[in-house]
C-alpha cells in the first residue's frame, strides 16, 4: 500500500571494517534475514533487513562486522518517543495490530531488582554448603493438610494418608512451556536433554509431543491448550504431569494463531493439523466459561489419566491474581503457574505486551498470601515464570512464595539467543524460533542442551551459596520467607502488597 | 461370543464408576451396559479399544471424552460437552445434548438424536484420516460450528426449525451441512453459503443413512432432502489482522 510516510530511519547500522573483512562470506552463508549479499567479490550491506540477531558478528572470524542500533535520531521528545511515533507510521500505512515477538520492552522498573536479598553476620553465622548440605529438592503438587499414622504389626510406624502424586526436581528451576512450532525441535530436544540431565522438568508448549522426545517423557510437562493441539489420551499418558494452559503473561486475555507458514509436515503430524493450516488457539477454553466449569476440566484429565499425574494450570497474572489463584486451588489442580507480565512470547500484539498484566513479583506475592488465608496454600504447589532472568530472580520469587520458577527466555539464551524479538518471522538466524530445515540444523541438540544443563547447574550453584550465606539449609525455610528479603526504593503501598519490609528495617 | 458386563451405576461417584467400567474392557468386556446413570461425568473417558458401552440414564459432562475406539449409546439426554476432544470412536445420544458438543473432536462420530445447546461442534479439526463428523437430529443454538477447522456438523433439523444463529463464526475449515435454507443474516463473520452438490449430497448420504439406522429412521426423504452448505470464508481468517512490530 502506497503512503507519503516514505522510509523510516534505519533501526539498525551494520558496517564491514573493510581493512580486516577477508571476503570468506560467513556473514552472507550466517545472516537469515537477507543483509549481506555478493557484488561481484565485494559484499553490499542491507542494514534495513537487519534485526540485530548477531548471528553475523557471532560467526565472523575476523571481528570486521560492527552494529549501531538507532543510527539515525529523531528530534527527541519525553512523550513522542521513537517507538510511539513508529508505530502510529505503521498502523497509519497499515490499519492492522502490531505484532511483536519476545517480551516487554516497557521501561518499567523491575521489582526484583529493587529487592535485596539477606545474608548472616555475626548474630548468627552463616553455613558454608561445602561443608554442610543445602537441600534444594523439591516437591510439586499437593500435600496433605495431616497426616495419619498407622502402626504395623511388627512396630513400624507408616503414613496411612493417602498422598497425591507430587514431581519431584532437582532443583527449582524447571523449563517452560514453549510449543514445537515456535521453536523447533531441535531446541526441544536440547531442552529435554538438559531437563533429564539436572533432575528436572520441561514444558511442551500446546504443540504436542514429536515422537523425537518420547524418550524423555518422564521429563516432559505436557500442556493442554485451548486449541487442544496434538492432545489425545497417548499424549496425557506420556507426560510426567499436564498443564492446562489457561492463559499467558505476555498476551493475557487473548488465544495465539500459529500462521500456516509455521505449520510444517513435521509441526502438522505432531499437533495433528493440516499442514499449512493456521493452529488458532482461541482466548478461553470453550468447555470452561467460568471457574465452577474448571474442576471439570482438571478431573477430565484425571480421570483419562487413572489420578496418576500431577495437573497443573498455568495463568496469565492480572489484577485480581490472588482470587484467580484461590479459585483455581479449589478446582483440584495440583499446582498454578503464574506468568508475569514481562512473560516471553513468539508473537504477541505489542498493545497486550507492553500494557496489560500485572508483575510476577506481586502476583507470586500476593497469591501465596491469599492461600495462606483461606487455608489452601497446602492444595497447590506456585510456579513463577514471566522474566526469571538470574539465579536471584529465583531465590527472590521463592522468598515471595513461590515453589518453583519457570525459566524460557533464558533457556534460549542459553542456546544462543540474542533477545532480537523477531520471532514471528520463523527465520531465526540461531535455529530456534524457525522451521526451516537448513537454519534448524544450525542449532546442535547435544551442544545446545549441554549449554541450558550449563546454565541451570550455575544457577543452582549458586542459589545454593545464597541460601547458605543466608544461613538457610534448605528450600522449605526460603519459600515464601520474606523477612529474608528488603525492599529498596519501593513505595509503602508495593512493599505492603509484598510484604516486605523496607531496607533498614 | 459376545462378553456382557452390567453395571448399576446408582448412587455411585463416578471415579469408582469409570473404574469399574475401565476394569470390565481390561478384563475382555464387549459390551457394557450402565444402569441407573444420573449425571456421573467422564464416562467412557480416554477409553481404547472397540467395546460397546451402554448408559441407561442421563451421562453427565464430558462423556466420551479424549475416548480412543470405543462406541457409547445413551439411552437418555447427555451434559455438557460429549465427544470432547475424542480421538476416535462413536457416541450416540438417543436424547438431547448440553453446550460444547463434540469439542474440539478430532475424529469419530457423534450422532445426537436430540437438540444440542450452545456452540456445538466448537473447534472440531480433522487431520489426515481423521475426519470428526457431528449430526444433530433436532437443533442447535448459536455459535454452531464456531473455530471450526475440519471436519463435519451435519443438522438435520427433524422436529422443527433450526435456532442457531452466528453459525459459523471463525470457522478456517470443515463444513456445517444444515437442512433446509439457512437465512444468511444467522451466519457469523467468517462463514459463507454454498448450495450444496451433487457431489457434496454424495458425501453426506452414507452419515445420513448410518444416522437413520441407529435412530430407526427413513434415511431416503433425509438423502433427498435441501440443504444449505456453510463453509469458511477464508482458510486463514486472521491472516490479514497483523502487522510486524
Amino acid at each position: 500500500m502506497s503512503s507519503n510516510i516514505g522510509s523510516m530511519p534505519l533501526r539498525y547500522r551494520v558496517t564491514i571494517d573493510r581493512e580486516r573483512c577477508m571476503e570468506c562470506g560467513r556473514c552472507i552463508e550466517n545472516c537469515s534475514y537477507g543483509v549481506f549479499r555478493w557484488d561481484g567479490d565485494r559484499i553490499l550491506i542491507n542494514s534495513r533487513n537487519c534485526t540485530a540477531c548477531h548471528r553475523c558478528l557471532a560467526y565472523c572470524p575476523r571481528d570486521a562486522i560492527m552494529l549501531e542500533e538507532h543510527p539515525c535520531d529523531y528530534r527527541s521528545h519525553p512523550v513522542w518517543s521513537r517507538q510511539v511515533r513508529e508505530s502510529i507510521y505503521n498502523q497509519a500505512r497499515t490499519g492492522k495490530i502490531i505484532l511483536a515477538g519476545m517480551g516487554s520492552v516497557a521501561d518499567l522498573p523491575i521489582i526484583f531488582d529493587h529487592l535485596m536479598l539477606d545474608a548472616c553476620q555475626v548474630t548468627t553465622p552463616p553455613t558454608d554448603p561445602l561443608r554442610e548440605p543445602v537441600e534444594l529438592r523439591t516437591y510439586l503438587g499437593k500435600k496433605p493438610s495431616r497426616l495419619d499414622f498407622a502402626r504395623k504389626p511388627n512396630g513400624d510406624i507408616e503414613v496411612s494418608t493417602e498422598l497425591a502424586p507430587n514431581l519431584m526436581l532437582e532443583t527449582p528451576i524447571m523449563l517452560g512451556h514453549m510449543s514445537y512450532g515456535a521453536i523447533s525441535l531441535n531446541a526441544h530436544l536440547a531442552m529435554a536433554r538438559a531437563a533429564k540431565e539436572t533432575g528436572t522438568y520441561m514444558g511442551t508448549g500446546e504443540g504436542g509431543l514429536h515422537p523425537g522426545l518420547y524418550p524423555y517423557q518422564d521429563r516432559m510437562i505436557v500442556q493442554v491448550a485451548s486449541g487442544r493441539f496434538g492432545v489425545n489420551v497417548d499424549y496425557l499418558e506420556r507426560g510426567a504431569a499436564i498443564e492446562l494452559k489457561l492463559g499467558q503473561g505476555a498476551k493475557p486475555g487473548i488465544g495465539g494463531h500459529l500462521p500456516g507458514e509455521k505449520v510444517s509436515a513435521d509441526v502438522s503430524r505432531t499437533r495433528m493439523i493440516p499442514e499449512g493450516s493456521d493452529a488458532i488457539s482461541p482466548a478461553p477454553h470453550h468447555d470452561v466459561y467460568g471457574i465452577e466449569d474448571l474442576p471439570q476440566l482438571v478431573n477430565s484429565v484425571k480421570e483419562a489419566t487413572g489420578w496418576k499425574k500431577p495437573v497443573f494450570a498455568k495463568i496469565a497474572a492480572v489484577n485480581n491474581n490472588a482470587e484467580n489463584v484461590a479459585a483455581i486451588a479449589r478446582s483440584g489442580v495440583d499446582a498454578v503457574a503464574i506468568d508475569g507480565f514481562r512473560g516471553g512470547t513468539g508473537a504477541a500484539p505489542r498493545v497486550f505486551r507492553d500494557h496489560v498484566g500485572i508483575p510476577i513479583e506481586v502476583a507470586i506475592a500476593t497469591a501465596d498470601r491469599e492461600l495462606r488465608k483461606q487455608g489452601l496454600r497446602n492444595e497447590v504447589s506456585l510456579i513463577a515464570c514471566g522474566s526469571i532472568r538470574e539465579s536471584a530472580d529465583v531465590v527472590k520469587a521463592i522468598a515471595l512464595g513461590a515453589d518453583a520458577v519457570y525459566i524460557g527466555t533464558a533457556a534460549l539464551v542459553a542456546m544462543g539467543c540474542r533477545v532480537c524479538g523477531n520471532c514471528y518471522q520463523g527465520v531465526c538466524s540461531w535455529g530456534i524460533a524457525t522451521q526451516r530445515p537448513n537454519l534448524v540444523a544450525r542449532l546442535d541438540p547435544d551442544v545446545a542442551s549441554k549449554q541450558v544443563a550449563n546454565l541451570i547447574h550455575a544457577w543452582t550453584l549458586e542459589i545454593t551459596e545464597l541460601m547458605g550465606a543466608a544461613g538457610i539449609n534448605s528450600i522449605e525455610s526460603l519459600r515464601g520467607n520474606r523477612d529474608r528479603l528488603r525492599g529498596y526504593m519501593l513505595d509503602e503501598g508495593l512493599l505492603e502488597i509484598l510484604d516486605v519490609k523496607s531496607v533498614g528495617a | 461370543m459376545t462378553k456382557l458386563v452390567t453395571i448399576d451405576a446408582k448412587g455411585v461417584h463416578y471415579t469408582p464408576l469409570n473404574q469399574q467400567i475401565r476394569k470390565a474392557i481390561e478384563d475382555g468386556a464387549d459390551e457394557i451396559v450402565v444402569d441407573n446413570v444420573l449425571g456421573q461425568r467422564f464416562i467412557g473417558n480416554g477409553l481404547r479399544g472397540n467395546a460397546v458401552i451402554r448408559v441407561n440414564g442421563v451421562a453427565g459432562g464430558d462423556l466420551a471424552m479424549f475416548m480412543s475406539g470405543p462406541t457409547v449409546v445413551v439411552h437418555g439426554n447427555a451434559e455438557h460437552a460429549p465427544g470432547n476432544t475424542m480421538d476416535s470412536g462413536k457416541v450416540v445420544i438417543h436424547g438431547s445434548a448440553g453446550d460444547a458438543v463434540a469439542h474440539s473432536m478430532r475424529g469419530g462420530k457423534v450422532f445426537v438424536r436430540g437438540d444440542i445447546g450452545y456452540r456445538g461442534g466448537i473447534h472440531m479439526k480433522q487431520y489426515e484420516a481423521h475426519r470428526p463428523i457431528l449430526v444433530v437430529g433436532g437443533s442447535a443454538q448459536a455459535f454452531l460450528g464456531e473455530y471450526m477447522a475440519g471436519g463435519l456438523l451435519l443438522v438435520l433439523a427433524l422436529d422443527g426449525a433450526m435456532k442457531a444463529r452466528e453459525i459459523g463464526s471463525g470457522i478456517h475449515g470443515g463444513e456445517i451441512v444444515i437442512r433446509g435454507n439457512v437465512d444468511e443474516a444467522c451466519l457469523a463473520a467468517g462463514a459463507k453459503k454454498l448450495p450444496l452438490t451433487d457431489e457434496d449430497r454424495a458425501r453426506i448420504a452414507p452419515v445420513i443413512r448410518e444416522f437413520a439406522d441407529d435412530f430407526g429412521l427413513d434415511p431416503e426423504p433425509l438423502v433427498n432432502a435441501d440443504y444449505t452448505r456453510i463453509v469458511p470464508a477464508s482458510a486463514r481468517p486472521f491472516a490479514g489482522k497483523y502487522t510486524w512490530e
